[in-house]
């Protein structure tokens, strides 16, 4: 470069610079960014101020409606509103589905980084990319059509359950727990490996023993991020769940989740009456677990130990 | 000679029994080639690797020294498209055969890898990780081998104190000779050592050589080292390798003193690699 200019010119930070290309970049960014934690807190602070009302204004006690079993908003003359078997529906679906899923997901991953690496791969990657692609909406259709009859004809019940709900939400977070599982395993350093299996362990001793320990932090998160997508999912449970308002007392009975009463009865309350009010505060049991899922996975990355 | 061997054979004795009778080489290299799919790394060398010796293997990156270290005990086996003909002769037996169970092979033939890799366990799961594989579950037996190995590898005073915190908590350095206690609590025959110091500053590298050199009394030792200096230091023999071919293989003095191929002496001078 020529320098005919002095040092002073040429290095000094000029007052312009605030005007070009390098300061419109930063602040395209610092917009986007500000967008999206805009409304994330305006979502937390709508759904607060909504969900707390039944309780500031319609006088529900807090207490009866997160352990009350008795749910009729409708009475004109004596409304219940417990929601207690709606939460217990929830976290029913989402840890029974979790169980079938976690195993299954994790294995999957572990024969496809492990086991098989080339063609498993070639074979599974598809697979549970195409489970991520279908619809709630076929899943649930699916569950309607093959799960609950089956599950009447050859189990018992009426076939719409807790059991199918569990089964289908299961087939849905399968791919999330194995896409997550795969990276975590597939990103352990390679030495570790190497290194077992040069002291003479067996494959599956080192899988067992070195890899999966290694890699439990991440394999939590993603058992923990398939549960909060099973907590999340309204639609195809609802198809399948049979959404009543009694606790459940087997698996087989019909139940109802947070996100199927949501879904099932925002359409026909008014806005701002009790019954809707009550809603919302699902809605923001819902945010609260969302929030209590995503400290989980913070905590359990922050005890991540393999690099 | 041989046939005393044989006749020890016929008569039903051990393996530690005939390891000792077994003199001078522990391993026996013919003819062994080593491709990566259609690529040949290492082209048909013959060599006696010296029992209680130290063999050091130098050359410039990518002359097949490492590849040749790692068929020793199976290792390529886990690269796809690995693989290699000729023989390397255990006891009398060519291991590089399909029928080798890789597993047992490996307890007796250990490996230390360049970068130190502890498991992300503690210090004393790390020496009993392969141990209780091999079927040794009793606390004492298992405290004792640790504490054995650890002294072997010069550990034990550092870490005596914390041996149930976690490995990754200790230094590059303890980390390696943490890596080579592993490997002797399993009480191998042969030790390979792969670059073993070259992740290391100079203090530990020291430790580390001391260790290896006090190691030839109990193991047959094979490292692969960039170090001139190391490997003048401690081996016995030294094999020379330059792209996949055995060059010179000769007492380390020899070769560092008065190398009989032209190539050699460029290679140790440091005019090329």
């Amino acid at each position: 470069m020529e320098k005919l200019l002095p040092a002073r010119e040429r290095l000094l930070k000029s007052k312009k610079s605030s005007l070009d290309g390098e300061f419109r970049g930063k602040i395209m960014v610092i917009l986007c960014a500000v967008l999206m934690i805009s409304a994330t807190i305006a979502i937390t602070i709508f759904l607060g101020t909504k969900g707390l009302q039944s309780f500031t204004k319609n006088g529900i006690s807090i207490i009866e409606f997160l352990t009350s079993t008795k749910w009729n908003p409708t009475d004109k003359a004596n409304p219940a509103y417990g929601v207690l078997p709606f939460i217990f529906g929830s976290f029913a679906v989402t840890f029974l589905s979790a169980l079938i899923a976690a195993p299954l997901g994790i294995g999957g991953a572990i024969f496809m980084t492990e086991i098989a690496p080339s063609w498993g791969r070639k074979i599974l990657q598809p697979v549970v990319e195409l489970l991520v692609g279908i619809p709630s909406v076929v899943y649930g259709f699916i569950g309607l059509t093959v799960l609950v009859p089956f599950i009447r004809e050859h189990v018992g019940g009426l076939g719409f359950s807790l059991l199918s709900g569990t089964i289908v939400l299961a087939i849905m977070i399968l791919p999330t727990i194995t896409t997550i599982a795969t990276d975590a395993m597939s990103s352990l350093p390679n030495h570790l490996r190497e290194g077992s299996l040069a002291l003479g362990a067996t494959r599956w001793q080192t899988i067992r023993k070195v890899l999966v320990p290694a890699a439990l932090p991440s394999l939590l998160t993603a058992i923990i991020l398939g549960m909060a997508r099973a907590f999340g999912e309204a639609l195809a449970v609802q198809m399948v769940i049979g959404n009543v308002r009694n606790l459940p007392s087997s698996i087989l009975d019909a139940s109802a989740t947070l996100t199927t009463i949501i879904t099932l009865n925002m359409g026909h309350t008014t806005y701002g009456s009790v019954e809707n009010n009550t809603l919302w505060s699902m809605g923001l049991i819902l945010l609260i677990m969302s929030f209590a899922f995503i400290l989980l996975i913070r905590y359990l990355s922050s005890r991540r130990k393999v690099r | 000679m041989v046939t005393a061997i044989k006749e020890r054979i016929t008569l039903d004795v051990t393996a530690q029994e005939y390891r000792e009778f077994q003199p001078e080489h522990i391993l026996t290299v013919k003819n062994l080639e080593i491709f990566y799919g259609e690529k040949r790394a290492v082209n048909g060398i013959s060599m006696d690797i010296g029992k209680n010796n130290v063999t050091a293997l130098i050359g410039p990156s990518g002359c097949g020294k490492s590849t040749f270290l790692r068929s020793i005990n199976r290792m390529n086996d886990l690269i796809p498209g690995a693989r290699a003909e000729g023989e390397i002769l255990y006891e009398d037996l060519n291991i590089l055969s399909d029928d080798i169970n890789v597993v047992a092979l490996r307890k007796e033939i250990g490996m230390v890898f360049q970068k130190p890799n502890p498991f992300p366990k503690s210090i004393y799961e790390n020496i009993t990780h392969a141990l209780k594989f091999a079927g040794m579950k009793k606390k004492s037996v298992l405290d004792e081998i640790v504490e054995e190995s650890l002294q072997k590898a010069a550990l034990w005073d550092e870490v005596k104190d914390r041996l149930h915190k976690s490995a990754l908590s200790l230094s590059g350095g303890q980390q390696q000779r943490l890596c080579i206690a592993r490997t002797i609590a399993m009480k191998p025959t042969v030790i390979l050592l792969d670059e073993p110091s070259s992740a290391l500053d100079p203090i530990s590298n020291a430790k580390v050589e001391d260790l290896i050199v006090d190691l030839k009394k109990d193991y047959s030792i094979i490292i692969v080292t960039h170090n001139m200096q190391q490997a003048s230091r401690i081996s016995d023999k030294t094999a020379f390798f330059l792209s996949g071919d055995l060059i010179e293989y000769d007492d380390t003095e020899k070769i560092f003193t008065n190398p009989s191929v032209q190539k050699t002496e460029e290679y140790i001078s440091g005019r090329f690699g």
